[in-house]
Order: structure tokens, then C-alpha cells, then sequence
């Protein structure tokens, strides 16, 4: 079950979508999710969804697979959905005691939900289509000039990858933990709120040291590859700007442009 | 003529404990060993007998109390040689997951050369040389988290591969995996000492070191034994007397010597105990 | 007190299309004090299995049946399932968490609901049954242990449970040959004092030939063989068709006899084996002594 978490993985290929330089993904990827917060109408969220559903088209990644690292999310779909329905004023549609549903609210909350199902797979889009490496190295790119203030692009973009490298192993480790302690009696599906609290200390306090000892051989590991920071590092995958790129430059300000010229008409 | 010798050990020293410190143990204990240009060199010993320690000093990760590590003519204490060092002697860990940097296997193995700053054409021959020395070309694109143990050892040899070492310390590659693994990564290992690279390997399994042209066991610290396996070997009851194992051939040697039967002092592995029992036949 | 199982299959994710049979079929009993070996490689299907016995994994379909309760029955409470049956994973090490080596042990116990003294006392008996000094152990950080005594922490966990029946997934995995030895002696031990059914999964075929008086083979789900260790030892083909070895001194001993030595058929002992040499090499005048 843990393991089917598709959110923040990568799916190989070498689709048209693949190949784009992660740094044109990850600055169409920051727009998408700004548009998706500057439309508030229906045929926008139209526009937005059938632009998402031809990157996902020519990606070639199955549907399917993307809305498996949605199963995750969807306990909080709901609550935020419930959350808006309920909580904003306007024309009662129907009420029971304090509970109220209002045309406003069913509306909003309608439009959150798309939203927040664009914005994740729209963002799940961006990982699955970019190798983990290409993305940092796009993150740190584009984070470059900041240097100059002190941000520490390369470290942050290290952080990153390795993340990205050691979830599915720590998710593994959580799992083993977690059948360990069940072997031996505990309990996490049952009683209230701080006995459920309580039953988490026997699999987070191994999780941490199991953290802490990956860290340990793995920072020993790169040291002894050699790594001394960013400082005169090559990269195998050399960034660089192609006419694919150029073009998708195009139809993101395209993109960008009908969406403004449809908040502001509609 | 005497061989070059890739690393040289002079009289090293180390302890884990500060100097104030009254319990203060040496984990290494005055330690001189010199090790030849493309030599197999196996090192044994149990939990705690300062293989380990040993090992973190050949590419400068411990640098010694006393006493000086060269590794390739350079100084480990000195820091602007460092990288030399680390270029020189490659290093592939116990735990297979947990020297993995990269999410796909490729990038992995790309690591050490980026951070040399190998040009990125050069990097990409290296990196699909590598793979294919460890058979694992077709696993190339995957993320390590969907391979076996055996194969992420691999990933993690070719990593250091890539680097084009003269020297890799193996740091017991093989504890963690089951048999079928534990093959691979011994073959893999025969195969690069056959191309030239010096191979120093950490285990605490007989037949493994058996593998090797000279095997040196330690305890306490200190160099028990040094020699041929099969002068190594032939010390039963020293070896037994450090809690390691003993080759089954040893061990049967020794129970028919006990029988009044002249086995040979010189059989070591199983084949060579066959031969020799074969020739009665 | 006895184990069956009866047709069990597993299959993860069925209808998706990820879907993939883990167990297909498997049926076996295990007798009352038996200590039972099960071997094949790395993805057999073993831990699935494993997993099963002790209820932290439903059967897609099939039964079994330890003692005298249906532990896939429905309604089956999870404590009466763990009270019986006792797992140990794969470096169990790594599931220490308490502030010292008593309150760990005495996790499983309390999980029991057992009182206090009685959890005192199975803390204590457990510690002693692993081999570690309760006095000297007990209160210290189980962090701050050697790697060997913090495995016999781990055990002493669920051996603190009392479990009539006690499975461990490569208990040796990853130690040094003294704690190898060491460990396999303390389950020897405790086997031999709680008259427990002990089911053993180990790559180490010498191992699983000296302790088991029963062997379960298992590839791709499914269970390949099973008999006693000579039976299941004498069928090499069969063994090396699913990329198992014999132990050691058996395939000397099977090499000698194809080279012509007349030494009987799976030899599992080295002792054994170096009587029969011995006889050969002297009866034959061979070998003048």
C-alpha cells in the first residue's frame, strides 16, 4: 500500500515531454499552478484541464498511474471540500441544525477541488516526466543568480535529490518498523486520539535512528566519491536550450495569455 | 625487482577515544602493511578487530593518530591531496541502500566523475562502460529502490569504477546479501583484479578470502596473520582461536590428520581436497 | 499443538494491473516440537508466508490452522494470534526503540495485557533464555549494545511473549561467525527448553541440514519439496532448478561420489563425511598409517 505513493516519482520515457529542459518544465509547472489560482470560472478550469490532459497525452505516462499518487490525497480532498461547503455564507440551498450547505459554498468548494486535483497532477506531471537529477539540477540553475545574495542553490538542490533518492527507502523502512511492532502486539488501528498518538513513539524512534544511520553511511559514501561541494562539478546531462524547448517557451506565454484574456473577458 | 607498492602503511595508530580519555583503546594498533600494485589482498576478522578502521584509512576518510597512510606516493594527512587520494583508492560500503546518492542508476554512477569534473561526453563513456563491467547496462535507467541487494552492490562498484581507480577497498560488500548476491559481487570483484585493479577486500568469509593472493587477519587491532591463503589457513588453531571460521576443506584435513592420515598442509580448498583424495582411487 | 495449512494463496493488488501471486496452493503441517526449515531464494515468497503464520497478512484464500483456532477465520483477535505465534524479522535490531533494554522487552508482553509481575518475570526469563545477564543488561539504552547482544535483545522481545510457536527470518543475517554461532546456539537453547515449534528461514544450507528435522522448499509461490533434510537434500536437480546449493560438505561429498569414492548418498555431517573418507582411504589399503 505504501508503496503505490506515485507523487513526487519518476516515470522513464522519452516522450517529446520528457526530453524538455527541466528548467522550461519547472517555470511552466510555476504558472500552471498561478493560473490555476487566477481563474475562477468554470470555462477556465475547462481551458487549464484540457491543456494538462494534452501534456499528459503526449507524455504517453498512463492516466492511470498518475491517479494512483492521487489515492493518497484524498482523505484531504474531502476535508477541504466538506470545510468549504459548509463554512461559507450565502443562499441556503439546504440546512440541518447548524449544518448548512449555500450555493457559494458548493461552489467554491467545487472549484477548490479542481483546483487542488489540477495543481497535483499538474505538479505530479513535472516529476514523473523530469529525472530527479534533472529537476535539481534545473532548481539549481534557476536558482543561480541567486547565489550572488547567499542562497545556497547547490546544496539546496543536493538536499532535494536526495530526498527524492531515499523516500521509497524510508517508506520501505516505515513499513518493515511497523510489521515488526505489530508482531509484537501493538496496535495502531484501534482507541482514541492520544492512544493512537502514543502507539507512533515504537515506529518513529527506530525510523529516526534508521535516518540517522543512512546519513551517516551515506555522507561517509560521498565523501569517499569525491564530493566537495559544488564547486568545479561537471554534469552528464548538460542543460541546454533546444528548438523543442523554444517552442513550448511559446505555448506556454500562449497559454498564459488565454488564460488572462479569459479571467478578465468571461 | 620489488613490485610498486600502491599503498604503504607506516606504523599507523588510531583510536576512537580522545587522548584525555583513561580507557583509551587503540582500534588500530601499530600497523605496518604495504600493499603491491594490482595485488588481491583479503583482510579478515571478526566484529571489532579493527579491519573496519583499517579500511576508512586507505582513502583518507580516518586519517591516523600515528604513524602515515601514502596512498598512490600521496600523504592522507595532507588535505590538498585528499582528492587524489580518494580518486586513487575507491571505496564500495557494507549496506548496498545506503550508498546510493541518485534516484536513477545512471545518474548514480555519474556522481563521482561530475564531482572530479569530468568533461560530460567522457562521463557518459565511463558511466555505460561501468555498467556494462557490472552487467547491469539494462537496469541503467531504473531507481535502485526497485533492484535486489546484489544489484545495488553492483550499481555501487560501478559507481566507484567510473572513477577509474587504481585501487578499490571493499568494506564487506557482500555481509548483507543472500548467496545468490554474494556471487555476483565476488565474480565482479575476480573479474576487475584480472583487469588490473589492486582489490582490497574486507570480509569475515573464509571462502571469500580464499579468493584472494594474500590474506591478512587482524585482532585486536593488530596484524595476526599475513600470507598466502594458504599459510593463513594451516593456522587452524590461531584462526579458531579469534572466533573465525576455518575452509571446510581445512577443517576436514585436520579431522583426518587427527586419524593418523597425512593430509597435505597445502590443501586448502575444497577442489584441491578432492584431487588429492581422487588419487587413491 | 500443531500447524496446518491448507491451500493457502496470496495474491497482492488482485484485478489491478500490478497484480501478482505471491503463494499459489501451498499446503504443509507442522508437527508439535518440530524445528522446521524453509529455504529458497530472495523473492520466493517466503516472507509472504511467513507473514501469514502470524496474521499481519489475510490469505486471498486457504486456511490455517494453529492448535486448535483458524487464525484466518473472521473475528480472530489479533492478540490470541500473537500470544500463539511469535515473528522475528530480518535485523530485528532496528525495531529498538525504549529508553532501556527491560522496557523494550517487555513491549510485547505488555501489548499481552499481562500485570505487572508477570511481565517482570517474562522479562527476565527472556533475557535469561537469549543468553544476556538481566542484572547487567536490563536497565542499560539498548542503543549503546554490540551488534550481536542487541539481536538477542530483539528476540528476547518476542520470546517474552511466550509463543508456542516462534518464527525467525534469518536470524544470522549479517553477523560475524562468533555471533552466528552464538545466536544459532540460543535458538537451539530455547527451542530445546520451551519444547516450541521453531520455524527457521536461512540461506545457509549447513545450518538448516544440522538444526531441521523438517524442510519446506518454496519458488515462485509455490512449495517446491519438503521432507526431512535428507530427503530434501538428495534431490540436487531439483534444489539447483530453483537456484538453491546443497550444504557444503554434501556437495563435496556428492562430488566425491561422482568421481567414484563409495560414500553414501547425502552425507550432512562433516563428521560423517570424514569417517566414510577415513574408511575408504584405510579399508582399501590405500593409505598406510
Amino acid at each position: 500500500m505504501i508503496r503505490d505513493i506515485t507523487l513526487g516519482q519518476y516515470y522513464p520515457g522519452e516522450s517529446w515531454v520528457h526530453r524538455l529542459d527541466s528548467r522550461v518544465k519547472i517555470i511552466a509547472t510555476l504558472l500552471f499552478i498561478v493560473e490555476l489560482f487566477i481563474v475562477d470560472n468554470f470555462p477556465g478550469f475547462a481551458v487549464a484541464a484540457a491543456a494538462l490532459g494534452i501534456v499528459i497525452a503526449v507524455s504517453k505516462v498512463p492516466l492511470s498511474y498518475i491517479m494512483r499518487g492521487l489515492k493518497p490525497i484524498i482523505l484531504i480532498l474531502c476535508f477541504t471540500f466538506a470545510l468549504n461547503m459548509f463554512m461559507i455564507d450565502g443562499t441556503v440551498l439546504w440546512q440541518w441544525g447548524f449544518l448548512k450547505i449555500t450555493e457559494e459554498g458548493l461552489r467554491k468548494a467545487v472549484f477548490m477541488a479542481i483546483r487542488l486535483v489540477l495543481l497535483l497532477i499538474g505538479s505530479s506531471m513535472l516529476t514523473l516526466c523530469t529525472r530527479p537529477l534533472a529537476l535539481t539540477d534545473g532548481i539549481e540553475r534557476l536558482l543561480s543568480p541567486l547565489k550572488r545574495i547567499g542562497v545556497p542553490a547547490h546544496e539546496i538542490a543536493m538536499m532535494m535529490s536526495i530526498a527524492l533518492r531515499f523516500i521509497p527507502t524510508l517508506l520501505e523502512e516505515t513499513d518493515k518498523i511497523m510489521k515488526a511492532q505489530q508482531a509484537r502486539g501493538a496496535d495502531f488501528e484501534t482507541g482514541n486520539l492520544l492512544h493512537r498518538a502514543k502507539s507512533l513513539v515504537p515506529i518513529l524512534v527506530p525510523l529516526f535512528v534508521s535516518a540517522f544511520r543512512i546519513a551517516q553511511d551515506l555522507a561517509m559514501a560521498m565523501e569517499s566519491r569525491c564530493y566537495r561541494g559544488g564547486e568545479n562539478r561537471t554534469r552528464m546531462h548538460e542543460l541546454k536550450l533546444s528548438g523543442r524547448d523554444y517552442a513550448a517557451i511559446a505555448m506556454m506565454i500562449g497559454f498564459l495569455a488565454l488564460m488572462i484574456a479569459e479571467s478578465v473577458l468571461v | 625487482m620489488e613490485k610498486e607498492n600502491i599503498i604503504a602503511i607506516e606504523d599507523i595508530s588510531f583510536s576512537y577515544q580522545r587522548e584525555e580519555d583513561e580507557k583509551r583503546k587503540n582500534a588500530v594498533d601499530h600497523v605496518t602493511l604495504h600493499f603491491e600494485k594490482g595485488s588481491f589482498t583479503a583482510i579478515l576478522g571478526k566484529n571489532g578487530s579493527g579491519k573496519s578502521t583499517l579500511a576508512k584509512h586507505l582513502n583518507g576518510l580516518l586519517v591516523p593518530g600515528e604513524g602515515i597512510v601514502y596512498v598512490g606516493g600521496f600523504d592522507t594527512r595532507e588535505e590538498e591531496h585528499i582528492w587524489d587520494v580518494r580518486q586513487t583508492a575507491g571505496m564500495v560500503f557494507q549496506n548496498p541502500d545506503n550508498q546510493l546518492v541518485s534516484a536513477i542508476v545512471e545518474d548514480d554512477v555519474a556522481f563521482g566523475p561530475e564531482n572530479l569534473g569530468v568533461d560530460p561526453k567522457e562521463i557518459r563513456r565511463r558511466v555505460d562502460q561501468s555498467l556494462e563491467a557490472v552487467n547491469m547496462g539494462q537496469f541503467r535507467k531504473k531507481p535502485p529502490h526497485l533492484l535486489s541487494g546484489g544489484q545495488k552492490q553492483r550499481i555501487a562498484i560501478a559507481g566507484v569504477v567510473a572513477m577509474k581507480p587504481k585501487c578499490i577497498i571493499f568494506d564487506e560488500p557482500t555481509a548483507m546479501l543472500d548467496p545468490k548476491g554474494r556471487q555476483e559481487i565476488m565474480e565482479i570483484i575476480r573479474q576487475l583484479h584480472e583487469e588490473g585493479i589492486t582489490v582490497i577486500l574486507i570480509t569475515h568469509f573464509m571462502e571469500e578470502a580464499a579468493a584472494a593472493e594474500r590474506v591478512i587477519v587482524m585482532n585486536d587491532g593488530k596484524v595476526l596473520l599475513d600470507g598466502t591463503p594458504a599459510d593463513v589457513f594451516s593456522q587452524r588453531e590461531l584462526l579458531q582461536s579469534v572466533n573465525l571460521d576455518i575452509p571446510l576443506a581445512v577443517e576436514i584435513a585436520q579431522m583426518l590428520r587427527e586419524k593418523g592420515i597425512d593430509v597435505p598442509e597445502k590443501i586448502i580448498s575444497t577442489e584441491e581436497m578432492v584431487e588429492y583424495l581422487c588419487q587413491y582411487r | 499443538m500443531s500447524i496446518q495449512v491448507k491451500n493457502l494463496t496470496h495474491i497482492y493488488e488482485p484485478g489491478l494491473p500490478t497484480e501478482s501471486v505471491a503463494l499459489e496452493d501451498v499446503s504443509f503441517e507442522i508437527q508439535d516440537g518440530e524445528m522446521v526449515g524453509i529455504i529458497g531464494h530472495t523473492g520466493s515468497g517466503k516472507s509472504t508466508l511467513l507473514q501469514h503464520l502470524n496474521g499481519l497478512l489475510k490469505p486471498t484464500s486457504g486456511q490455517i490452522i494453529v492448535g486448535d483456532t483458524d487464525i484466518t477465520a473472521r473475528g480472530v483477535s489479533m492478540v490470541e494470534i500473537r500470544k500463539r505465534v511469535g515473528l522475528v524479522f530480518q535485523y530485528p535490531e532496528y525495531q529498538l526503540f525504549e529508553e532501556t533494554v527491560a522496557l523494550d522487552v517487555a513491549f510485547g508482553p505488555k501489548n499481552l495485557g499481562l500485570s505487572e509481575e508477570e511481565i517482570d518475570e517474562r522479562v527476565r526469563e527472556a533475557l535469561e533464555l537469549v543468553g544476556l545477564d538481566y542484572e547487567e543488561i536490563a536497565p542499560r539504552s539498548p542503543f549503546e549494545l554490540s551488534g550481536g547482544q542487541k539481536r538477542r535483545v530483539a528476540l528476547a522481545g518476542v520470546i517474552a511473549m511466550r509463543p508456542e510457536v516462534l518464527i525467525l527470518d534469518e536470524p544470522t543475517a549479517g553477523l560475524d561467525p562468533k555471533a552466528h554461532k552464538d545466536v544459532l546456539k540460543m535458538i537451539e537453547e530455547v527451542h530445546r527448553r520451551t519444547g516450541n515449534i521453531t520455524i527457521l528461514v536461512s540461506h545457509n544450507m549447513a545450518d538448516i541440514a544440522r538444526l531441521c528435522d523438517h524442510i519446506l522448499v518454496i519458488d515462485s509461490g509455490k512449495l517446491v519439496t519438503s521432507g526431512t533434510p535428507e530427503e530434501v537434500f538428495s534431490q540436487k536437480e531439483k534444489l539447483e532448478e530453483v537456484g538453491l546449493a546443497l550444504p557444503p560438505v554434501t556437495q563435496f561429498a556428492e562430488t566425491l561420489r561422482e568421481r567414484g569414492l563409495p560414500l553414501s548418498p547425502t552425507i550432512l555431517s562433516t563428521q560423517q563425511a570424514v569417517e566414510e573418507i577415513y574408511e575408504y582411504l584405510t579399508s582399501e589399503g590405500n593409505v598406510s598409517i
